[in-house]
């Protein structure tokens, strides 16, 4: 109760001042976010808050809480998807008591209400943090769905030969998304031959090599032959030096050499055109 | 219990499961295909298994064993119609299906064993 009754006097205070605090609020975010949102933006954002904050302080009624956390949980959000630091995210919301104390410095009789008055703001700060973290959480993870999905063409090379250019790092996750591609592609055209190229592949360790052999022999139980090719020279180094086996899978250095081989088993001949 | 039909093409024989498999039902195709083989002479199996959406270890090790049971006659085992879903939890249960050969559709499985018949 006591608590209360301090944020009330000091909510009554702070709107006898509203005019200063929120001037010099502003100056110090505009400060520390170098002019990447306008002053009156900014302006305009800061006052919705202060007044938020005064309907809460004053507990006047019970839906101010729940509009302050919104609109705070909006601001850092925008301020995540625009490239804000979490530094300057968290000033936006902490310089409000530099704002204050710097106006109540000379007023000793008001440090218990500037002390609930911290406390408060602290946790909105806390809370904005909270917010921010989860939203950048949720663009990065936005961004691996996106990279897992422009990652994983399948192209049809010839009749009956399919391809798989495989860039970029192999986890489960993108070997099953791969495989259940090839699969699906080999179902759908009737393909015999599945080329796995792997130039894109910056390492091949055990793990790698261990999800690209499921790929193939998932692949063979639907009656295509795949040949792995695109093996760089440190990546065969280190295929044989952890002792790597690839059974009796095909592996060709280009993808010209595993084109070759498949129109070669294939039955089919690349000649020389008779120029007449 | 349901039964799955034998049919014989020529000097192939060809299985297509349509039901959903049971281990009893199982056991009996395993003994009807011996049984058949024995009586025909075949020298192929093709097992057509367009319609199966769902395998666990025991389909996959009646599979395998179907294709040694055939080898003992002298026949050959293609399995065909497999389905991506299909594929993906037989390698992630580790079995590989050795000594059964594999094609996409039935169409390409019978040249397949018209190629090494003749």
């Amino acid at each position: 109760m006591e608590m209360d009754n301090s944020l009330g006097r000091m909510a009554a205070y702070l709107r006898d001042h509203q005019d200063k605090v929120v001037g010099r609020w502003c100056e110090l975010v505009a400060a520390g976010i170098r002019g990447r949102s306008s002053a009156v933006e900014l302006r305009a954002e800061l006052e919705d808050l202060y007044t938020l904050v005064l309907r809460v302080m004053a507990g006047a009624d019970e839906q101010a809480a729940g509009e302050l956390r919104a609109a705070l949980d909006e601001m850092s959000r925008s301020r995540a998807r625009n490239g804000f630091t979490p530094r300057e995210t968290a000033l936006g919301v902490f310089s409000l008591k530099d704002a204050v104390y710097e106006l109540i410095a000379g007023e000793a009789d008001l440090i218990p209400e500037y002390l609930s008055f911290s406390r408060m703001i602290d946790d909105l700060g806390l809370h904005t943090f909270q917010t921010y973290a989860a939203a950048r959480e949720k663009i990065i993870a936005d961004q691996a769905a996106s990279m897992l999905e422009l990652s994983t063409p399948v192209v049809r090379l010839w009749d009956g030969i399919i391809a798989v250019p495989l860039v970029g790092t192999l986890d489960s996750a993108r070997t099953q998304l791969v495989t259940e591609k090839l699969l699906e592609t080999l179902v759908a055209t009737g393909a015999d031959h599945a080329v796995l190229d792997i130039t894109g592949v910056p390492t091949v360790d055990t793990e790698v090599a261990q999800h690209l052999l499921k790929t193939v022999s998932a692949a063979r139980l639907l009656g295509a032959e795949c040949i792995v090719c695109g093996i760089r020279p440190q990546v065969a180094q280190t295929i044989v030096s952890l002792g790597i086996e690839f059974g009796d899978i095909v592996t060709k250095a280009t993808l010209a050499d595993a084109l070759h081989y498949a129109l070669t088993r294939s039955g089919l001949k690349v000649t020389t055109a008779d120029r007449a | 219990m349901e039964r799955v039909p034998i049919l014989k093409i020529g000097r192939t024989l060809f299985v297509s499961i349509q039901i959903d498999l049971q281990d009893d039902s199982v056991m009996r195709l395993q003994e009807d295909l011996a049984a058949e083989l024995a009586a025909t002479g075949a020298s192929g199996v093709i097992i057509d298994i367009t319609a199966v959406e769902i395998v666990d270890s025991f389909i996959g090790r009646m599979l395998t064993m179907i294709g040694s049971i055939s080898r003992l006659f002298d026949a050959e085992t293609v399995l065909v119609g497999m389905r991506p879903a299909v594929a993906i939890t037989l390698t992630e249960l580790g079995l590989s299906l050795r000594g059964v050969r594999t094609a996409l559709n039935a169409e390409k499985g019978l040249e397949l064993l018209g190629g090494s018949a003749r």
